[in-house]
């Protein structure tokens, strides 16, 4: 495990951004200690758009806690996260606030609440500038309206001065994405973006994720339950289970050809279009996400798979990739079989 | 014999909250047995319509018939004859179960309210054999609400009211608050029981794969009003209104491959308040179709293959307009 706290050297070309190296979470609660999050590792390469899905206790949001170092005093945390080359684990403070906000930078899901009611938006964007940029109040102004035209804010020169109140959802979010872009940094951890959001506004929302990523070549981890925003905007998705990542993939092979069975299940429970009471069921994954107080030496989601045997409950399956030369990995015994009609190149 | 009178008529429903206009002139029928999805965005008034069906508020104008009885403004003494007709689901079942008491009691309540003697062994077996429909447990009655998962939850308040037989189930957001996986088997219990029992249902929600999964007709509301009404298979395949389009191509589809082919209908977030909403067409703020006549003349209801749309550019000939080349603002035809 490595706490050094120091800035590493400059990363090298086509280094990721991002890098997460068996991180794992743990929780003293008064039931005992919970594992929320077991040994995950994810790589976000410059420019790169990774989608984390996963159920309400699969640990994604723990991850994104994690990352951004607001995990509360009862979390245990061990394993390595890398920004571009410097260990935020166990960093000094001193670090954290040099990184935060100007390196790395966050959404949540509720904009009302991570914005100050009393201050104007324009208040609360030139903050992040004077204090990471040392702007001049009227540099900062100037940037402020900027980035609200960058994010997509009509008449930015009279929404600078507004107070949170006088914003629709959609707007706030979009202050919200401003606030964290201010000083360009290399990554945006996006929790839930658009949870609370309708989805005429959520359309929006995603354009300028996108837009960001093209334009200033921000790495992006988007976390979300909702398997039509991953479809959407994600390049790569890691599918979480329990704590620990149980697929990872391109977004058109983790859709097309699902290996564990969780994501299969996951991809058949939400109705498709076209399909309707009368002539189909929607697939169900009986029973509930696990909450552990120890990560066994098994599958976790055994319990409910269709698949499961002896063996998933005697050995925890590895994250291996499923084919030879594949960056699609998968952590099951007895994945989904390939359909045999493929389009593509016919995997041997 | 009169033929047999739907399960839900609203005309021309208005609920006001002092200046808020929440629900503005909503006209709308569910035959019996029938399931019709009320959707729309946050703000839309569709909750408030469904508060208005169970009485929760009384209506400022219009009415409610409930399987041809003018409910409106009934007082709370005369409701409690029609209360059985009439039943709802909500979207967060944490809060709508009381949480000190057993769920055998919660699903009871709605037999005691309606003031039929029965015995306890005939509650304890009419509880059971709900429980049981809803793929509970019958052990289940002797537990607290928060000893059970959220679906188990929203299980029991689905028993709690389809108990007492109702011609009409309202389900306001009844999977929005559940996982993925649990989400599945909540709209399948529903399609199964409504498939058994043929109770009529006002399907209230925000997700439109939901929508067209579970429901038979579709009304879409923006803003108080209704501004499209038709089967599923025609909302689906043919939307008039202009937001109903924009709605449709905002929901991404859980497939890469056919969402990034998708030509994206973007638009802006800034809804308007019901405490003063536009003039002439409601949707015309956001409408990238919108044009001079739209600010000045409230779009009637035109009747268009079977359903309603309320929008200037749609004609009783099958014209409508399309969202997605609002540039060249082209017609279909």
């Amino acid at each position: 495990m490595t706490t050094t706290g120091q800035l590493g050297d400059p990363p090298a070309p086509g280094a990721p951004a991002l890098e997460l190296r068996d991180l794992s979470v743990t929780f003293r609660t008064e039931g005992g200690i919970v594992s929320a999050v077991d040994r995950v590792s994810l790589d976000l390469a410059p420019g790169e758009i990774v989608g984390m899905v996963g159920e309400s206790g699969c640990g994604k949001s723990v991850t994104a806690m994690s990352i951004a170092g607001l995990l509360p005093e009862s979390a245990r945390i061990s394993g390595s996260i890398r920004l571009q080359g410097t260990e935020l684990v166990g960093a000094r403070d001193s670090v954290l606030r040099r990184v935060r906000g100007k390196e790395i930078a966050y959404i949540f899901q509720e904009p009302m609440s991570s914005l100050n009611p009393v201050l104007t938006v324009g208040r609360q964007i030139t903050e992040v500038l004077q204090v990471h940029e040392r702007m001049s109040r009227r540099a900062a102004r100037a940037r402020a309206v900027e980035l609200l035209t960058l994010v997509g804010i009509p008449s930015p020169a009279t929404r600078v001065d507004n107070y949170p109140h006088q914003l629709s959802g959609g707007m706030r979010q979009r202050v919200m994405i401003a606030m964290a872009v201010a000083c360009g940094p290399k990554v945006l951890v996006a929790d839930e973006p658009t949870t609370a959001l309708d989805v005429t506004v959520q359309a929006g929302i995603l354009q300028v994720l996108r837009d960001l990523r093209d334009r200033l070549g921000t790495s992006i981890l988007i976390i979300t339950h909702d398997l039509g925003v991953i479809a959407d905007v994600a390049d790569r998705v890691v599918v979480m289970y329990a704590g620990r990542v149980v697929e990872r993939a391109q977004v058109t092979d983790l859709f097309a050809h699902p290996h564990h069975r969780y994501t299969a299940g996951l991809l058949s429970a939400s109705p498709t279009p076209g399909v309707h009471a009368g002539t189909q069921r929607l697939q169900e994954i009986p029973g509930l996400v696990p909450v552990l107080s120890t990560q066994p030496d098994a599958c976790t989601f055994a319990d409910r798979c269709p698949a499961a045997d002896a063996r998933c409950r005697d050995a925890a399956p590895p994250l291996d990739a499923v084919a030879a030369a594949t960056d699609h990995l998968a952590a099951c015994w007895h994945p989904c079989p390939i359909p045999r009609t493929q389009p593509e190149e016919a995997s041997a | 014999m009169t033929p047999q009178p739907n399960a839900l008529e609203l005309d021309d429903l208005v609920m006001h909250f002092g200046p808020v206009r929440a629900v503005d002139g909503v006209s709308l029928r569910i035959p019996r047995g029938r399931v019709t999805a009320l959707v729309g965005e946050s703000g839309s008034g569709k909750s408030t319509v469904g508060r208005c069906v169970v009485r929760l508020v009384e209506p400022t104008a219009g009415t409610v018939r409930i399987a041809g009885t003018d409910v409106t403004h009934l007082t709370r003494r005369q409701l409690r004859r029609h209360r059985s007709d009439v039943s709802i689901v909500f979207q967060d079942p944490a809060g709508s179960l009381d949480p000190r008491m057993l769920v055998g009691d919660i699903v009871a309540e709605p037999l005691r309210l309606s003031g039929r003697r029965l015995s306890g062994r005939d509650r304890q077996a009419r509880v059971a054999a709900e429980l049981g429909r809803v793929g509970l447990r019958a052990e289940v009655a002797r537990r607290y609400p928060h000893e059970l998962s959220g679906g188990q939850r929203q299980r029991v308040s689905i028993a709690r009211a389809l108990i007492s037989e109702p011609n009409l189930l309202i389900a306001d957001e009844p999977t929005s608050a559940l996982d993925v996986s649990v989400q599945a088997s909540v709209l399948n219990l529903l399609a199964d029981l409504q498939r058994d029992i043929g109770f009529a249902c006002l399907f209230i929600t925000h997700d439109l794969s939901a929508v067209e999964y579970l429901a038979d007709d579709i009304a879409v509301m923006y803003l108080g009003q209704l501004v499209e009404q038709g089967s599923r298979e025609q909302i689906f395949t043919r939307p008039a209104h202009p937001y109903t389009q924009a709605l449709l191509a905002a929901a991404p589809l859980a497939d890469p491959v056919r969402q990034r082919q998708r030509q994206p209908v973007l638009l802006g977030d800034d809804l308007p308040s019901a405490l003063d909403p536009p003039s002439g067409c409601r949707f015309r703020t956001r409408c990238p179709l919108a044009f001079d006549r739209c600010a000045s003349e409230t779009p009637a209801q035109v009747e268009y293959g079977g359903g309603m749309a309320a929008c200037h550019l749609v004609q009783p000939d099958g014209t409508r307009p399309d969202v997605r080349a609002a540039d060249s603002s082209e017609v279909l035809s």
